[in-house]
């Protein structure tokens, strides 16, 4: 029996806007527990909705970039249940006219080629609030900062096949609405989540099984375990002559396993109407053009280019472009030092290792990308080596400075003059007869003992190349 | 001492230092006090308030300059949200909210120097057309303390009636200004949907509610709706809508008007019943002013009433959600679960009445029904508003009577909700085409005021105003007085 | 009118019904599906409903920080809290 696996992704996306989408309150993370919740937010008698520009222009732009038909009409409609995090009692959300129509986006896995997977719609809601359940005995209690937090639901058609496509599809989103600047991407902090919808059926068959839904996932792995466990979940069900329940899961990291929830969601009838407190929205194609204009160039293309005209290889095109501000730090380092290769191997070498060293992320390099830059430079245009310069980026990590300067101040120019060179290597054959026998009679691994100690005698600063081909010359004779 | 000035002589009063607020605010705060038993109109009294407000307000009005409502005393309908004064919308739910806010509306009105004498009574969440559902007790109508006022805003309009205050806000939604204005003989008006910020003004059914005030006649109702209307940003249902002639009625009555064109709509103008003398009468006094009579149709209307109470409570129970005894407002005792919590505080919280208007507008609104019920009303909605503009090609305004009868009796149709919803027949239909409309009293039945509704095109309240003086010159119903009750 | 359930609608609305409320709220309910026969009646065919009774469109707000949130004003009258936090009964996801 051969199963398929059918996944669609609901990804809620926190727009980093300054303000609520409703209201006039800081959506900013992390503050003292509803010190950001303003009447409107909090729900209270009388108060009255009014929509963020901004808000709409991240939609808009996320339209965009997935070649999505953006809908200059769209509605807000009430999506009525009770929870205490929803101080309203119903969440203002987009029920039949979203804003965002059909879209996709190209998603990469590391096995096989580059697949297309089709976004139904994107629409605009509010964030509810957060409960904390165990600080107090027998009590929840509701911090309602987050309610009102414009977020942008990305629905996906039930394209993806696996639980890897399904991590590489949230990670491409992640990677997309990073470098539209419409969230920060901090998964940590709740910025993005996601909702699986997972199904089995035979393979060959057309119709949809029945499906759970995963609520709640915020890491790209806990995506890929949660379905995962899923899949093999339900195909034992299945296998076992069981049926699968439709129903509400939540995925335990800790365990490894997902859980059904209480099934209170399931009775619900959300009773979508459009909301009366709102007029329908409505933009014109200056507003969508204004929007167009602004647009980065994207992941994507980005990476084609990188391919096409950088000539770097996939790999290295995909690792570099998938974060923003690594594809940024990248270009300004290449800006500088003129070889694509080179800027991506250091930053993809050196500079990451630092990094992760120090637990840094790229936009919190103590190195500005000009640094790395300028060594590189130095390689290419040989005042260093390779093997210095991996030194002076060690200094510049620790403590700072100019390139050209630490060159200078530690006499760390790569020794290119041949007559320099050659008085060493005479110095360092006449000082080892035995070696210099050894590799006369065929001993080919000495070699290297006299490449080690010209550099060494030249403090490393020795142009290696140089090194070779006299030492070669020298060593016949 | 002031209760048969309107509210035009009072403003005149203080700006010429005859009397000052301080004096007129203690002898409504008296007024009131003595009216309590009887009539009940008022919620809280704002005595300590009022008081600081009138001393503030003299001393504007001293230094010269100060806009012409300054020192007016004026009551609220306990539905308008005002910070550090319990808002209770006449509901046990509420009964110990103190609003951190205020609503715009008032808020403009403070801004402009006028005193809060109180909040007024209405029917509980501003359901109802009798003002006896609400948690504080019902309000007796001022002319036969047997019968009802009317409702939601049956607080407000007894003030009035009964010389408490001069003026003072209402809210309507199907006729709850209109309706209770008419049963108290006085002048009250519905404005253009959007003319007045719904900010601050606790959400009965949103696509319907408006803002709008009571006084003895036209030219107070102008200078209060001067100062309240106008754009408000955190409305987003707020007309962006400036009128000139609006805002002049704030130191400047309307005037009358001395033609026009008015409609009469044959679907309004049968079996009238108690309502036909006086109805005839009113018609052939707008004609001696100068006014031609057309005949109209709008043909739509006998839906209206279906129409209306789904949409209004469709909207009303997603409106009442957030009471669920969690940030504010009343929580049961004890919890033992969230599901309890909610049920509990919420069953004791509402009264039957609004529980009722939640459960049909929660079926209105659930799977299966919302084409057959939400969206087909909201079509017929279209309808109707689309009789009412194809008539105003015609004319310039509509008039029909307000309501079927007098005030009836108090307990007389707690027991009927049908019988209770006929009773906005006239009004509901303005209501969902959003257009203006105000009742002025026209009238008596046995010795019981009776009123006449005057309809307009949106944002047509100067219409609506100069037609209302023009008859009002030519008669004295608005002058009426009950007789003072023992 | 066995048809309508009114338990499902009470929970749906978190209501609790003594079963003489139960008796009024049906009679109302049997009271709307005739006037809703009513509306049945109208033709409706090709009419755009009518949400809002001015059909405007919905304003745009700068996205500015313009609220300064005063939570011991708000919470003053809040049934039970603690640390700046509401509190319920402990929720069970």
């Amino acid at each position: 029996m051969t199963w398929e696996s059918v996944i669609g992704l609901e990804v809620h996306v926190q727009l980093a806007t300054r303000s609520k989408i409703f209201s006039g309150a800081s959506s900013a993370f992390g503050a003292e527990p509803n010190s950001q919740a303003c009447p409107v937010d909090l729900g209270l008698p009388g108060v009255l909705p009014v929509l963020n520009e901004e808000a709409v222009r991240m939609a808009v732009k996320f339209g965009l970039a997935i070649g999505a038909e953006v809908n200059a009409y769209s509605v807000f409609d009430r999506k009525n249940y009770f929870y205490p995090d929803l101080p309203k009692g119903y969440q203002i959300s987009q029920f039949e006219q979203p804003i965002v129509g059909r879209g996709e986006l190209i998603v990469h896995t590391e096995d096989g080629p580059p697949k297309t997977i089709g976004i139904t719609r994107a629409h605009l809601e509010e964030d509810a609030g957060k409960s904390v359940h165990d600080a107090y005995a027998g009590l929840t209690g509701i911090d309602l900062n987050r309610t009102g937090t414009p977020l942008l639901e990305v629905v996906s058609d039930p394209d993806l096949r696996t639980a890897a496509e399904a991590a590489a599809y949230f990670r491409q989103l992640h990677t997309l609405v990073r470098y539209l600047k419409i969230c920060d991407g901090n998964l940590a902090q709740g910025s993005m989540r996601c909702d699986a919808n997972v199904s089995i059926r035979r393979m060959g068959e057309s119709e949809l099984g029945v499906r759970s839904e995963i609520k709640n996932i915020n890491s790209f792995r806990f995506v890929e375990m949660a379905i995962n466990y899923e899949i093999e979940r339900q195909i034992e069900l299945l296998e076992s002559g069981g049926t699968v329940e439709r129903d509400t899961r939540l995925y335990d990291a800790e365990r490894n396993e997902t859980r059904s929830m209480r099934s209170k969601e399931l009775s619900n009838d959300y009773r979508y109407f459009p909301d009366p407190d709102l007029l329908p929205v409505e933009i014109d194609d200056a507003f969508i053009d204004a929007v167009a204009a602004s647009m980065p160039e994207l992941p994507e293309a980005k990476l084609n280019r990188y391919v096409t005209e950088l000539d770097l290889s996939d790999y290295d095109a995909g690792w570099l472009t998938q974060d923003p501000d690594a594809a940024g730090y990248f270009e300004a380092v290449h800006a500088v030092s003129g070889n694509p290769k080179l800027s991506a191997n250091w930053v993809m070498g050196e500079l990451s290792a630092a990094l992760n060293r120090a637990e840094l992320d790229i936009a919190q390099s103590p190195l500005s990308a000009e640094k790395p830059g300028r060594l590189l430079q130095r390689i290419e245009d040989g005042t260093v080596s390779g093997k210095i310069a991996k030194g002076i980026f060690e200094t510049l990590w620790q403590q700072g400075g100019e390139v050209d300067a630490i060159i200078a101040a530690e006499g760390l120019e790569q020794v290119t003059d041949t007559g320099a060179i050659q008085s060493l290597i005479d110095e360092i054959i006449a000082a080892n007869p035995d070696q210099v026998a050894q590799f006369q009679a065929g001993k080919d691994k000495v070699f290297g003992f006299f490449v080690g100690q010209v550099m060494k005698a030249s403090k490393g600063k020795a142009n290696p190349q140089q090194v070779n081909e006299l030492l070669r010359d020298a060593l016949k004779h | 001492m002031h209760a048969d000035s309107s509210l035009i002589e009072l403003a005149n009063g203080l700006k010429n230092r005859t009397f000052s607020s301080l004096e007129l605010t203690n002898a409504y705060l008296s007024a009131i006090d003595e009216s309590q038993d009887e009539l009940n109109a008022f919620i809280t009294v704002t005595a300590d308030i009022a008081r600081a407000q009138a001393k503030a307000a003299d001393e504007r009005l001293a230094a010269g300059d100060a806009p012409a409502l300054c020192g007016v005393p004026l009551a609220y309908k306990d539905i308008f949200c005002t910070e550090g004064v319990a808002t209770t919308c006449g509901s046990r739910m509420l009964e110990n909210f103190i609003a951190p806010y205020t609503a715009t509306a008032i808020a403009r009105l403070n801004d402009a120097g006028a005193v809060m004498l109180g909040k007024t009574n209405l029917d509980e969440f501003a359901m109802g057309s009798s003002n006896e559902n609400s948690y504080f007790g019902s309000v007796a109508n001022p002319w036969d303390p047997s019968r009802v006022p009317g409702g939601s805003s049956g607080g407000s309009a007894c003030a009035v009636a009964a010389g408490l205050a001069p003026a003072a806000l209402g809210t309507d939604t199907g006729g709850s200004i209109r309706q209770p204005a008419a049963f108290c003989g006085v002048s009250g008006l519905k404005p253009t949907y959007g003319r007045v910020s719904r900010y601050g003004m606790v959400a009965f059914a949103s696509s319907l509610d408006q803002g709008g005030v009571f006084a003895r006649g036209a030219a107070d109702i102008a200078m209060v709706l001067g100062h309240m209307a106008g754009f408000d940003p955190r409305d987003s249902t707020s007309a962006d809508q400036t009128d000139d002639w609006l805002t002049a009625c704030r130191s400047q009555p309307p005037s009358a008007a001395s033609q026009g064109r008015i409609g009469i709509p044959k679907q309004y103008f049968v079996d009238l019943g108690v309502t036909d003398a006086s109805m005839q009468n009113a018609c052939r006094t707008l004609e001696a002013a100068g006014f031609t009579l057309v005949d109209v149709s709008v043909p739509h209307v006998d839906a209206a009433i279906a129409c209306y109470y789904i949409i209004a409570g469709a909207e009303a129970s997603t409106n009442l959600s957030r009471y669920d005894g969690v940030r504010f407002g009343h929580r049961c005792e004890d919890p033992q679960s969230l599901d309890d919590l909610y049920r509990r505080s919420r069953s004791e919280g509402f009264g039957a009445e609004v529980k009722r208007r939640i459960l049909t507008g929660t079926y209105a609104l659930s799977v299966g029904y919302y084409d057959a019920y939400y969206l087909k009303a909201q079509k017929i909605r279209r309808l109707i508003q689309q009789d009412f503009l194809d008539a105003f090609a015609d004319v310039d305004l509509i008039i029909a009577p307000t309501t079927p009868d007098v005030a009836f009796k108090r307990g007389d149709l707690v027991d009927d909700p049908v019988a209770m919803y006929q009773q906005d027949i006239y009004t509901i239909p303005a209501s969902l085409a959003g257009l203006p409309a105000m009742s002025i009293p026209c009238g008596q039945h046995q010795g019981l005021p009776l009123g006449m509704q005057l309809i307009g095109p949106h944002f047509a309240e100067r219409t609506l105003l100069e037609t209302a003086a023009a008859f009002q010159q030519l008669t004295d119903f608005h002058q009426l007085r009950p007789e003072p009750t023992a | 009118m066995a048809d309508i359930d009114i338990q499902h609608l009470a929970n749906l609305s978190q209501l609790d019904l003594k079963s003489a409320e139960i008796a009024m709220v049906r009679q109302d309910l049997d009271r709307i599906i005739a006037m809703v026969d009513q509306m049945q009646a109208v033709d409706t065919e090709n009419v755009k409903p009518l949400a809002h009774p001015l059909d405007a469109r919905q304003r745009l707000r700068q996205d500015e920080v313009t609220e300064e949130v005063d939570r011991d004003l708000y919470q003053r009258g809040a049934p039970a809290t603690e640390d700046g936090l509401y509190l319920v009964p402990r929720v069970v996801e």
